[in-house]
């Protein structure tokens, strides 16, 4: 991960008062930020005749079952094909797009502080006011909006400054010498790039794909004016919340997150894989 | 939309890109590289925004909108007293959320840094806070609503404990609630930009602090803190500019008590009233504009993150 540095704590000394304080505030945070998700975990398996709060009358899956029933829910299942579709092609055209462009930032370059200034106002720019610009462009354009056009597009302005910014904390550690030592060696620019940059960087890309993918299939706010006439499944719980007063829309919830979680899971799988496959190949 | 010819340009050469790419200049190999973001970025975020910034000038009536030069949009927007109060309301949101998430950001950085000794263990809790971050904004939120509700697990955790008789009222559809489910939601990005800053310090300045006679307070005012303002700087960035382009957290979480700059704006667009809205939009997007610029003037963000 990004975090390093070293514990100025002598080792053997005790811990001062601050550590404890310090490590209760965490604990607390932690709290904070898991509390709330695991009650809708839990209220999802709500008894058939429970509600929306405690108390659990019962546990049963019928909230699950009843998204897959004809009727209110339907769209969900359809929309979910769509959210991991969509969420697919924006992490392999963030990874292509990030990656090169965290290479050419090795160098400063004429244009470079425009185009580093881009991304940040793209990232900071009130995401609605994207899909309503994008939406106006459409229209100047006499174009219907729709889910692989202004949707993706939408979301490529987000996807993309996450993947720059997280290629820039790659590239930075990343060691040139192992390039000079491929050139040293004869290796052609492209057999540099294939064999010796992109798998010393093959971690770092990872993550980039799995932080495109997250962000693509939670994102609503910039997609919502461009979608078009098929919803992804952020904007279909959207358009359920004011509608749904059941435990069926944490049920969704339940399962959105868990999507999420496995690859969360899956990714930090691959590249522990890959650093102890590497740690164990590399002799220290 | 000079990128594109460039573009296009470069296609016939790829498959002599290998042998010839030594004689590139290096300049143009990072042009190349960098084409396709920059393409994006002009085609997708630039140009909409300029179209927008046109649009507000143009001219609108029940049945369509009309290209014209029009200041009636601004002066309309500007002179209405509803945008005053739902700026100094998102204004206010925006600094509650930005203090506590700052204070929170800094001293779990600062626990995550300086304070956790295995790498590991520090990786595993970084984790902890990131994961979230990375699952369903819409469903964190709505998370809180039978947490917080009157017959919510809060409320059942105080009556059991005794602390109050009756529910308390004020946790939900509040702004109370807006506030707590803003810092759930954006406390991360606080929590990330600091402690990569504070990553970055070398241990020796302080130990050097430490040996001079410097308390732990000097130690955190005149060591630790400003070397840490890139970070907080970029994570108040954030954090900001989240809170004032939010619509969905107000609308769902304080009942309907507050509207939110973009939430008014998007009814407009609902009505078609695009020229209005885009005015809304443009002023928006000055007034964040000069508050980011303001706290880009405190760093050079740009050297902190590519070095």
């Amino acid at each position: 991960m990004m975090v390093g540095g070293q514990s100025y704590q002598t080792v053997g000394r005790g811990r001062p008062w601050t550590f404890y304080a310090l490590a209760a505030l965490f604990g607390l945070f932690l709290l904070f930020l898991y509390g709330p998700m695991l009650v809708i975990y839990i209220l999802s398996f709500q008894g058939p005749d429970g509600g929306v709060t405690f108390p659990m009358v019962g546990t049963s899956l019928v909230w699950f079952e009843d998204i897959l029933k004809p009727g209110q829910m339907a769209n969900i299942p359809v929309s979910f094909g769509r959210s991991i579709a969509l969420a697919s092609i924006v992490s392999l055209l963030t990874v292509a797009i990030s990656v090169a462009a965290g290479l050419a930032f090795r160098r400063r370059f004429p244009g470079s502080g425009v185009v580093f200034y881009l991304a940040v106002a793209s990232l900071v720019m009130p995401s609605l006011l994207v899909g309503f610009g994008i939406g106006l462009g459409f229209r100047a354009l006499d174009t219907k909006p729709s889910l692989f056009t202004s949707a993706l597009g939408a979301q490529l302005t987000w996807t993309l400054p996450f993947g720059l910014f997280a290629m820039f904390a790659v590239v930075n550690r990343f060691n040139r010498a192992y390039e000079e030592a491929a050139n040293d060696l004869g290796a052609t620019a492209w057999q540099r790039l294939r064999h010796v940059t992109l798998p010393i960087l093959l971690p770092g890309i990872i993550g980039v794909a799995m932080g495109a993918f997250t962000l693509s299939y939670d994102e609503y706010a910039r997609t919502t004016l461009v979608i078009g006439e098929r919803n992804t499944l952020p904007l279909e719980i959207y358009a359920l919340i004011s509608s749904a007063t059941s435990p069926t829309l944490f049920a969704i919830g339940t399962i959105t997150t868990g999507v999420s979680f496995l690859v969360i899971g899956l990714t930090l799988w691959r590249i522990l894989r890959l650093q102890r496959r590497r740690a164990g190949a590399m002799p220290s | 939309m000079t990128v594109l010819p460039l573009a296009v340009a470069a296609l016939p050469r790829l498959d002599r890109f290998a042998s010839a790419s030594r004689r590139l200049p290096p300049w143009l190999v990072s042009w190349l590289q960098v084409c396709p973001l920059a393409f994006v970025l002009v085609v997708l975020f630039a140009l909409p925004t300029l179209l927008f910034v046109v649009v507000s000038f143009w001219d609108y009536d029940r049945t369509g909108i009309y290209p014209a030069f029009v200041l009636d949009n601004y002066r309309d927007l500007l002179t209405t007293p509803a945008t005053i109060r739902v700026y100094l309301s998102s204004l206010v949101f925006a600094v509650i959320a930005w203090a506590i998430t700052l204070f929170l950001g800094f001293n779990i950085a600062h626990f995550l840094i300086f304070h956790v000794r295995s790498a590991a263990v520090r990786t595993l809790l970084f984790l902890l806070c990131a994961i979230p971050f990375w699952t369903s904004g819409i469903i964190r939120t709505i998370a809180w609503i039978p947490f917080l509700g009157r017959n919510g697990a809060f409320n059942q955790i105080v009556m059991g404990l005794g602390l109050t008789s009756k529910p308390l009222d004020f946790l939900l559809f509040s702004s109370f609630a807006v506030i707590v489910t803003y810092v759930n939601l954006f406390t991360l990005l606080m929590v990330g930009p600091i402690a990569n800053s504070m990553a970055k310090i070398d241990p020796a300045l302080i130990e050097a602090a430490r040996d001079a006679g410097a308390s732990r307070w000097r130690i955190m005012v005149e060591v630790i803190i400003p070397l840490s303002k890139t970070g907080i700087a970029l994570g108040s960035i954030l954090v900001f500019t989240q809170v004032m382009g939010d619509f969905f957290v107000v609308k769902q979480m304080s009942g309907g008590q507050s509207a939110s700059i973009v939430s008014t704006l998007a009814t407009e667009i609902q009505a078609m009233q695009y020229p209005p809205a885009a005015a809304s939009a443009v002023v928006l997007v000055i007034f964040v504009a000069l508050m980011v610029a303001g706290m880009m003037r405190i760093v050079d963000v740009r050297k902190e993150l590519v070095k």
